[in-house]
């Protein structure tokens, strides 16, 4: 028993800590800084704005419950093994701020290492990892090209017939691959944030931009319009809606993604399988429960409804990679809204109107650049520069053709 | 041993249960006697057998809490089954069950102790702990994961045959209880085709076991009238052990039986889902020994099992008495009745109990309950006068008992009902709940509907079914109409909720969600920690996220919220309902497993010849012919008989889409980069195609066989999505032309080589084969060994070489011929590989290997297939824009003069310093050259031919390359213009 619980069990009242913004709190006239969206990129920058460049006064808006966005909705996968040197090099240090995330915070983000595998069904998939294998060590990211016997070895209880249908032929083997909880990865930011004078307002939609001259003034609400110094929008799932209140048009669609989770069991599978062919990325949460994903739906929609053909076909592609999962129980599936960009990038940095700032375009690929996108886009915002980590992902990008296709390491993979 | 003695079976009655058939099977490693027709809980029932399982956090024991299927306290371990509700299945002779989720015994589980430092686990404890000092979590999670999950999955099983079925009807009815038995009778009356699902084994609902009056004559009465009403029609089709898992958008429905998921389109759904009766919260109130009243009534009335002995009543509505009624039928001593309520109204009911000497206790509550000394059933209740909402005097009466029963209250079986649209919301004064907001074509009917009395649900299923069936008059000529009954008069008064059943003890242990052992000071301090929404106190707490889905915890979590955040209930909600309904097995969302394959007509021949198969997309296509231990030799055999003899490929895996009408060279000319209006007719052009985005993503020839029909060729792997894009633009464009994809109507050979005109000319007599008469990029069409064919004159390999395009079921007919009229000149099949080798010395590019996501024309080389004179083609505008600001890469033929050098893989990098530069695309030894050749991505300022590059090739040596200029055979293409 670890010695961090036992005020709990000693202590006559339960000593509550109250992590966030009470409810009840009233929006102030103006802020330094205001934050659209309370996920896990909004409590980050927030976290990061208040921990590294002293800005406090600052308020995390939500029209929902924090966290309860893409972050509540994805499949918790985190990696780094892109395959453009922008985007691995992005996603590398992410990986490596989230390693230590639960001792930043004093909150634990159940961060594991579990590796991540993609399977291989043709000699253009073996050539596509091995652009990726050969990129990532380049940059340092553990990543590497296995052959069938290693892929035997790191999953005893794959299904690998010899001459099936899509046999295997090989997989990318990414031991920085991780999960952690979602939810606390959200929760621990915004704790930090809100510890150190950040506000969070819960329920509180944002109706309108307000901008004058291509100057962002203030930001119109349901609980009344405040004034800020300058704005940032990290609404995964509505980004080209709130980018539309400034009057910014993004390349950006948005598409349902699914997902689905079967009753918990006990463990057997420790790394995450995806298999870009059959259309199917497996692994089995912490708690026991399978999460079974896919790629997006085939039309754009801003609806989180489930539909029966993507289950049907998850649940058949599942059982191609694993088959005895055919008497495991589906519990529940869900989606979530995906703003799809060109190039399977995110768009970071300035927008056209000054003082308001981009945090979007996040496809199947926020989850895991929640700490390093929090933090660069922290240092934008106080700084009015974009760091050149992120300087590439700017929206002007797609005026320059200067796109960072990640198309290729995408698919299924999330 | 055989425990046959079935001590708590009755001496009568079990709708479901045949006496006549005794089954033998074993739990926990014991035998047990249970009859055909029980589930497994009834038969450990029957056998004083209560504990069946452990619970997940505490490994508290766990029995029968509404023999329902609707809570995971009946959880067991079948050999290969794990997670199987034992309360919902029946047993089989011979079968094997067995607890899960403990450690020793369930009887002894080891696991239990953890509840002694249950104090030092409270709410989001992991998000407390297990971090410090940094690294000490990787030690933790392994053990903590150990602890999680609860059956165990079989990774040995061999996966059983599901199929998938679908079907159509007027009206499904889902639930055939009373409403739903109503509604659907009605609806077949006018005239409809109806679909009955329900989840139990015999029609009914809630009459199957319901008492409804003091004597318990009605409901049997009433149920049978109405099973023989649908028995008697023609237009009912009535589906048993089904169940209607989800709703998904125009009342598509899953409906799950057996081994099949039956997918049905309803015209209209009338959902009589019911009610899932809720456990009032006290201290222990989850003991073996404590459970709803349905569960008592089920227990009795469809297993003739006695739920216990002697039985304590907690209530606050009828059923309380019905249950008591039942009970003392049955033979139970029925020592109290704590009623909530103050004083309520004396129904027939309640009189018939008091008339049977039963006390009842007004105002009470029960404040706790004790377990035996074996902590594994209830000993006995304490019983309380309440003073106020949730609040009790400060001492009581102890009963001792093996039974308490609860009967507080229903939520609404309101799953599908929300994944339909419905909203639900909820009266804080009255407790009543009301759903609103669904699809025109679907309606809910009966105490989902919040109707409890008998006349209400009845009348509300006949309404219902009016309602439907007159709107599907206005399209059917089968069904009629008539006149629509009154609404419903406000049945909120029967309703069965008590308010507050929620008692909180010193001691905690008053469970809100049993799959998650989650007791009222969890969900009190979830918000105190500042969790304060209903969803983030789910996902702080866990509360809801158990095989249950919160059936049993939504409730009372949003009572609990409500008061601890100052709001309504009303305001505080409930976490979202998502499909599917019960837990379903992926065997059934799989069904059969459907990956089809496809061969070319000739695959036959391939597989005679010896050829090693390879998958390219759905094609299988021959890799080489030979030996796989002498691969190599075998490609570079295929490759020298083309370069010197002929050599035959099956190219019918190539896409072929026909384009046809006045606009039809429109069409190409803005869906390829090239210019096609002027094309002459007999001639074939180069195609390619780019995105809007300036990307190649295809390629093929066009070939004009008159002047309004072009045979366009496109990749094997790309047919599907250029076919997909013509559609998707001429959507737009309005163009007169046809287009269609003709890939699966044609087969075809390449036939090439420098002796490939003298084999053709053997079978082919009338088209003048003669180099002038049929040059290079030419298309005729003729007859080949008598087939009706086109041919063209191409050269992806880079020698002398028709592509012989014939209808799709001649495939043998044209390969046979032409392996015999090319016996004399050595002619040889040859494969893929050989194919890319030849294709590369030739310095063809490969859509899809040669290209990424970004390649534009002029980066591949293909600036000279991009007409400048065009006013547009897809792409058009930001090539144009590329071509100004200039490329950044180019790919370009390298060669490996070094023989020694580990021979670079495609994707092998260019690495110049420490800079990634570029990135080979293909590369092979080249017999016809005798050296490694490929193609390779390099910056411009590497592009000249001469340039040294550096490819970190296998084990990260680093190969010298030099860039040479494209391509490496033939440069002044004299071999395919012979």
């Amino acid at each position: 028993m670890p010695f961090g619980l036992l005020k709990y069990g000693l202590s006559k009242d339960y000593p509550a800590q109250q992590h966030f913004t009470p409810s009840d709190t009233t929006l102030k006239k103006h802020y330094d800084v205001v934050i659209i969206g309370a996920g896990g990129h909004g409590a980050a920058i927030a976290y990061y704005l208040s921990k590294y460049h002293g800005i406090t006064n600052v308020a995390v808006l939500d029209k929902g419950y924090l966290g309860g966005g893409n972050t509540a909705r994805n499949t918790a996968v985190i990696r780094s093994n892109y395959l453009t040197e922008e985007g691995v090099s992005f996603y590398r240090d992410s990986v490596e701020l989230y390693q230590n995330l639960s001792n930043e915070f004093g909150y634990n983000v159940m961060m594991e290492n579990r590796g991540q595998l993609t399977l291989a069904h043709s000699d253009a998939a073996v050539r596509s990892f091995r652009w990726r294998a050969e990129v990532n060590q380049h940059l340092g990211v553990r990543s590497e090209l296995v052959d069938r016997q290693t892929i035997r070895e790191l999953v005893p209880n794959l299904h690998m017939p010899e001459d099936g249908r899509y046999p295997i032929m090989g997989g990318l083997w990414h031991a920085d691959g991780a999960t952690a909880r979602h939810d606390a990865v959200a929760w621990g930011y915004m704790k930090g944030a809100c510890e150190r004078g950040v506000e969070l307002h819960q329920l509180t939609e944002v109706q309108d931009v307000l901008v004058e001259n291509g100057k962002l003034t203030g930001i119109k609400t349901n609980k009344g319009t405040i004034s800020c110094g300058c704005a940032v929008q990290a609404v995964a799932g509505t980004s080209s809606v709130v980018a539309k209140m400034a009057g910014i048009k993004l390349p950006v669609h948005s598409f349902p993604l699914q997902a689905m989770v079967t009753q918990p069991y006990k463990p057997i599978l420790t790394p995450h399988v995806s298999s870009p062919h059959v259309h199917v990325y497996v692994h089995q949460t912490s708690r026991g429960e399978f999460v079974i994903g896919g790629g997006s739906d085939p039309y754009p929609l801003y609806n989180t409804r489930s539909t029966l053909d993507m289950k049907e076909s998850l649940a058949a592609a599942a059982l191609e990679l694993f088959p005895f999962l055919s008497q495991a129980r589906l519990m529940r599936q869900w989606a979530g809204i995906t703003d799809m960009t060109p190039d399977y990038s995110p768009i970071m940095g300035l927008s056209p109107v000054e003082n308001y700032y981009l945090d979007a375009g996040w496809g199947t690929w926020g989850f895991k650049a929640t700490p390093i996108s929090g933090k660069m886009m922290a240092e934008l915002v106080a700084t009015g520069k974009p760091p050149a980590l992120i300087k590439p992902f700017e929206l002007e990008r797609f005026y320059r053709f200067a796109q960072i296709n990640e198309a290729g390491a995408t698919a299924a993979s999330h | 041993m055989v425990n046959s003695q079935q001590n708590n079976r009755l001496a009568s009655g079990g709708l479901l249960v045949d006496r006549e058939h005794p089954i033998t099977f074993s739990f926990a490693g014991k035998d047990f006697i249970g009859f055909a027709g029980d589930s497994i809980a009834s038969a450990l029932a029957a056998n004083d057998q209560w504990l069946i399982s452990r619970s997940f956090k505490y490994h508290r024991a766990r029995a029968v809490l509404t023999m329902a299927g609707q809570d995971a306290n009946t959880l067991v371990q079948l050999p290969s089954d794990p997670n199987v509700l034992a309360d919902r299945t029946e047993i089989s002779q011979g079968m094997r069950v067995d607890g899960q989720n403990y450690s020793g015994s369930l009887e002894n589980d080891l696991g239990r102790h953890i509840e002694k430092v249950g104090r030092f686990m409270p709410v989001g404890f992991y998000y407390k702990a297990f971090y410090k000092p940094a690294g000490v979590w990787e030690k933790w999670a392994p053990l903590i994961r150990k602890k999680a999950g609860l059956g165990e999955i079989d990774e040995q099983f061999e996966p059983e045959y599901y199929d998938k079925a679908y079907a159509f009807y007027d009206i499904v009815v889902v639930g055939a209880g009373p409403a739903g038995m109503s509604a659907a009778i009605q609806a077949a009356e006018q005239g409809a085709k109806v679909l009955l699902v329900d989840e139990n084994p015999v029609l009914g609902g809630s009459l199957s076991y319901d008492r409804l009056d003091a004597k318990g004559e009605v409901a049997p009465a009433l149920r049978a009238g109405m099973i023989a009403d649908i028995e008697a029609s023609d237009n009912i089709d009535v589906m048993l052990e089904a169940i209607c898992n989800g709703y998904f958008a125009d009342n598509w429905l899953p409906v799950i039986q057996a081994k099949r998921l039956l997918k049905v389109r309803a015209k209209e759904m009338i959902m009589a889902v019911g009610a899932l009766e809720q456990q009032a919260v006290f201290h222990n109130n989850d003991l073996p020994g404590v459970m709803m009243s349905s569960a008592v009534l089920r227990l009795i009335k469809l297993y003739g099992v006695r739920p216990g002995k002697r039985a304590v009543v907690l209530t606050g509505n009828e059923q309380g008495y019905s249950a008591a009624l039942e009970m003392l039928d049955a033979g139970i001593e029925v020592v109290a009745i704590a009623e909530l309520r103050d004083s309520p109204p004396i129904s027939e009911l309640m009189q018939a109990v008091s008339d049977r000497g039963v006390e009842i206790y007004q105002n009470h509550a029960v404040y706790a309950a004790q377990p035996s000394s074996d902590k594994k059933h209830l000993a006995q209740v304490e019983l309380r006068a309440q003073l106020g909402r949730g609040a009790c005097a400060n001492s009581g009466e102890l009963i001792s008992c093996d039974l308490l029963c609860m009967a507080v209250g229903y939520t609404p079986t309101y799953q599908l009902v929300c994944q339909a649209g419905g909203q639900l919301s909820y009266d804080d004064e009255s407790a009543v709940f009301t759903l609103k907001g669904l699809p025109k074509a679907a309606q809910i009917v009966g105490s989902v509907n919040g109707n409890w009395s008998t006349d209400a649900v009845c009348g509300d299923g006949y309404r219902a079914a009016v309602l439907a069936c007159n709107r599907l008059a206005q399209q059917s000529k089968t069904i009629t109409e008539i006149s629509e009954p009154a609404p419903i008069a406000d049945d909120s008064a029967a309703s069965p909720n008590y308010s507050w059943p929620i008692f909180p003890h010193p001691k905690g242990k008053e469970f809100v969600d049993y799959d998650e052992d989650l007791q009222i000071a969890d969900i009190v301090n979830a918000t105190r920690d500042g969790y304060e929404h209903v969803q983030l106190v789910k996902r702080y707490s866990t509360c809801g996220m158990g095989p249950s889905q919160g059936r049993h915890s939504a409730l009372a979590t949003a009572r609990i919220v409500a008061q601890a955040t100052g709001k309504s209930v009303a305001q505080t909600g409930v976490t979202t309902a998502r499909p599917p309904f019960a837990p379903e097995r992926l065997g059934h969302l799989a069904g059969r497993s459907f990956y089809p394959a496809r061969y070319t007509s000739m695959h036959q021949r391939h597989v005679e010849a010896g050829a090693q198969m390879l998958q390219a997309g759905a094609w299988y296509r021959p890799a080489y012919y030979g030996a796989s231990d002498q691969r190599d030799a075998c490609i570079n055999a295929e490759v020298n008989n083309v370069r010197e003899n002929v050599g035959l490929v099956d190219v019918s895996t190539l896409g072929g889409i026909e384009l046809r009408g006045p606009d039809a060279a429109e069409m190409l000319n803005r869906i390829y980069t090239f210019g096609f209006l002027k094309q002459p007719v007999g001639r074939a052009r180069y195609a390619l195609m780019t995105n809007e985005a300036g990307v190649v993503i295809d390629d093929g020839v066009s070939c004009r066989f008159h002047d309004q029909l072009f045979y366009v060729t496109a990749t094997t792997g790309g047919v599907d999505r250029v076919y997909q894009s013509m559609l998707k633009w001429n959507a737009q464009w309005c163009l007169d032309v046809d287009i269609a994809n003709v890939t699966s109507a044609w087969c075809a050979v390449n036939i090439a080589g420098p002796k490939a005109r003298d084999v053709l000319a053997k079978v082919c007599t009338d088209v003048d084969l003669d180099s002038e008469a049929f040059p290079y990029m030419g298309v005729r069409e003729g007859h080949v060994a008598g087939i009706e064919a086109r041919l063209i004159r191409v050269g992806f390999v880079g020698e002398l070489g028709y592509e012989i395009h014939v209808p799709q079921h001649c495939g043998e007919a044209l390969w046979d011929a032409l392996m015999q009229a090319g016996s004399e000149q050595g002619i040889k099949p040859f494969g893929i590989e050989a194919q890319r080798v030849l294709r590369l010395e030739k310095g063809h590019i490969i859509i899809g290997q040669d290209t990424d996501a970004m390649s534009t024309p002029q980066e591949v080389q293909m600036g000279w297939a991009v007409s400048a004179k065009k006013p547009f083609f897809v792409g058009h505008r930001v090539i144009k824009e590329l071509n100004e600001i200039g490329q950044y890469r180019a790919l370009v033929g390298f060669v490996v003069d070094d023989l020694s050098a580990p021979i670079p893989l495609e994707s092998h990098l260019v690495i110049e310093g420490e800079k990634m530069t570029g990135r080979v695309t293909s590369c092979n030894f080249s017999p016809t050259l005798g050296k490694p050749v490929g193609m390779v991505y390099v910056p411009p300022h590497k592009a000249e031919p001469g340039s040294e590059i550096e490819i970190r090739s296998s084990g990260g040596v680093m190969v010298t390359a030099k860039v040479v200029e494209l391509p490496f055979y033939d440069p002044q293409t004299e071999r395919q213009a012979l």
